[in-house]
């Protein structure tokens, strides 16, 4: 029996008995315990090179419930490459400008607009469960061209023990339990993750102390769509903040900051939150629009990662690895990014091109990362709920400068958007040999997109490792590395030129799977190149 | 004159050493400390000119 803990929003993968429950336990190279984005991501990512991935998860489908609403720029460029963008741009709900409120006045307004030339918006609001749904239809279909992915649902891992070259799983379902082996077992099963749980693994850092009531109601309203954020709202009982933010289907989402000594089933009675709903959007339209709640929850968050996210045979990502504040998008949004660093080197290694000590850069480089994303997140917590005397007396000194003096206003914080991390310093990058070459793509730094030809470079760049070579030295250059391909572009346009050239006339870079600079120099260099591949693959 | 564009690379930084000298410190401390810092900062600017903006600014 498999007990479900939540109700899904759709059936995606429906138990099936297959033959090997029936059988001793089958040896898998790659078994994801956990079907959300970020498991789903990864077993895409590795059917498409031709790696088999098997998923197994609890339920049968995407959860019902808020979750990650927020995809940012890089979700979008990683989904793209792997052919499941697209029907998320069309659903999500784009948007760019952010307004700041403290108390009845606005403070200010931003916009993240890219600066052009990129084919994806800087953010999109789509509800997991779609964001899902689209992964599953692009497994489909790459499975319909052969790609070796699996996903088993309503089965239930309910013990693991490492034995020397490999994990022995036992796995519950429907029809009784079985056993599996796996070669490497990815560990993507949440924040409360069972597997870290049966493995007796740390996962420790700090507690704020906040409830956050989410109401996501669904109404036809005029509000535009962009972020507003209010520091101090001035409507009835709104708490120390609240937020309002539309996703698709007419469904908007809002938040109110409710302190920590609050009664929880008191607060969640629909009433109690109806007359804050009521309040808030009467506050911008005079009155009372119709309305329907359609999801609420009060919910508390931790800031924390596991100390290391590699353990031998076993790999955490996303939540079940790290957790964060959801101020900033950068929870669903950086385990996306586990999935794409983690995919391409499970790929060599398993194909026994890359020694198994490249796993340990995933963990190195993602453990950074988290780092980045919980300060990143803390500091928004700390300015939005001040903790101390003097945390507040600057905190309310900036809201009440910002709306005059511009300069206080990159100090207002309720939240940082989630950007990719740049892996800055890291062994298996660099040289860094283009004098004048910009910032934004140094080695380390994810790729930002620019417009090549009729289309995009992050479109070339589809997941081996590519030489980018451009202007002055595009023309006549070949590799006799067979694992790598060039892309020349002896022309590039004004967007590729200043984000890859700056000053230079010409650049060479060499650019991971993962779409991360390796290295870049002003002329090519055959050995060089090969030196700067073999540190990126761990081989030396 | 006066900058009021932002001036402060990496902001949030910034921000977080502010707070965290403050850290432990009673609301008098706090105060104390703050004082100090205004005028170590005044001191550093020396414009007497700029200080009458930033005396303005600061009440608006």
């Amino acid at each position: 029996m498999v007990q479900a803990r939540y109700k899904t929003a759709f059936t995606l993968y429906p138990y099936e008995k297959v033959p090997q429950q029936d059988a001793a336990p089958t040896r898998h190279p790659v078994l994801i315990v956990g079907g959300g984005p970020v498991g789903l991501a990864l077993a895409l990512d590795l059917g498409k090179r031709g790696t088999p991935a098997l998923v197994l998860d609890d339920h049968e489908g995407a959860g019902l419930g808020s979750k990650a609403i927020c995809f940012a720029k890089r979700t979008l460029d990683i989904a793209h490459r792997l052919g499941a963008a697209r029907p998320m741009v069309e659903k999500g709900v784009t948007w760019n400008v952010g307004r700041v409120f403290a108390g009845e006045g606005q403070l200010f307004s931003f916009n993240l607009a890219p600066e052009g030339g990129q084919r994806h918006p800087a953010f999109i609001n789509l509800q997991q469960p779609w964001f899902e749904k689209y992964l599953v239809d692009a497994i489909d279909a790459a499975r319909a061209e052969g790609a070796p992915i699996e996903i088993r649902g309503a089965n239930r891992v309910t013990g693991m023990a490492r034995k020397g070259d490999h994990v022995a799983l036992d796995v519950d379902t429907p029809d009784g339990p079985y056993r599996l082996e796996a070669d490497w077992l990815v560990a993507c099963d949440g924040a409360r993750s069972p597997l870290r749980d049966m493995m007796g693994l740390d996962f420790e850092g700090r507690v704020f102390e906040d409830n956050f009531l989410i109401a996501d109601v669904r109404m036809k309203a005029d509000f535009p769509t962009e972020r507003w954020f209010w520091f101090q709202p001035p409507f009835k009982d709104a708490g120390q903040s609240a937020l309002l933010h539309k996703q698709p289907d007419d469904i908007w989402r809002i938040d109110f900051q409710l302190g920590w000594d609050i009664d929880r089933d008191l607060e969640l009675q629909p009433d109690r939150i109806r007359a804050r709903v009521d309040a808030m959007l009467s506050s911008q339209t005079g009155e009372v629009p119709d309305y329907e709640l359609e999801w609420t929850s009060i919910y508390t968050f931790q800031c924390r990662r596991m100390k290391t996210f590699r353990h031998g045979p076993v790999l955490f990502a996303g939540d079940a690895a790290h957790q964060v504040s959801p101020f900033g998008a950068r929870g669903a949004n950086s385990g996306m990014q586990d999935a794409e660093n983690l995919a391409w080197k499970l790929d060599l290694v398993l194909r026994g091109d890359a020694p198994a000590t490249l796993l340990d850069s995933y963990a190195a480089e993602r453990e950074f990362a988290a780092d980045e994303n919980i300060l990143n997140s803390s500091r928004a917590t700390d300015f939005m709920t001040p903790k101390s005397h003097a945390s507040r007396v600057f905190r309310d000194a900036v809201l009440r400068l910002a709306g005059k003096h511009p300069f206080a206003r990159p100090l207002v914080n309720s939240g940082r958007l989630s950007v990719p991390c740049t892996y800055d310093e890291f062994a298996g990058f660099g040289p860094d040999a283009l004098p004048g070459g910009p910032a934004v793509t140094r080695p380390g730094a994810a790729c930002p997109d620019a417009p090549v030809g009729n289309g995009f470079l992050l479109d070339h760049l589809a997941g081996d490792f590519m030489v980018l070579a451009l202007g002055a030295v595009a023309d006549g250059i070949a590799s006799e590395n067979p694992k790598v391909s060039i892309l020349s572009v002896p022309e590039p346009d004004a967007a590729l030129r200043a984000r890859y050239l700056g000053e230079a006339s010409g650049a060479v870079y060499l650019i991971r799977p993962d779409q991360h600079v390796v290295a870049r120099w002003d002329r090519f260099d055959a050995d060089a190149l090969d030196a700067a591949m073999a540190r990126a693959m761990g081989q030396v | 004159m006066l900058k009021t564009e932002p001036n402060i690379p990496d902001p949030d930084g910034f921000y977080d050493e502010l707070l965290r000298i403050h850290e432990g410190l009673s609301r008098e401390e706090s105060e104390a400390l703050n004082a100090r810092l205004v005028l170590v900062l005044a001191n550093h600017i020396g414009d007497r000119a700029v200080l009458a903006e930033a005396l303005e600014a600061a009440w608006g």
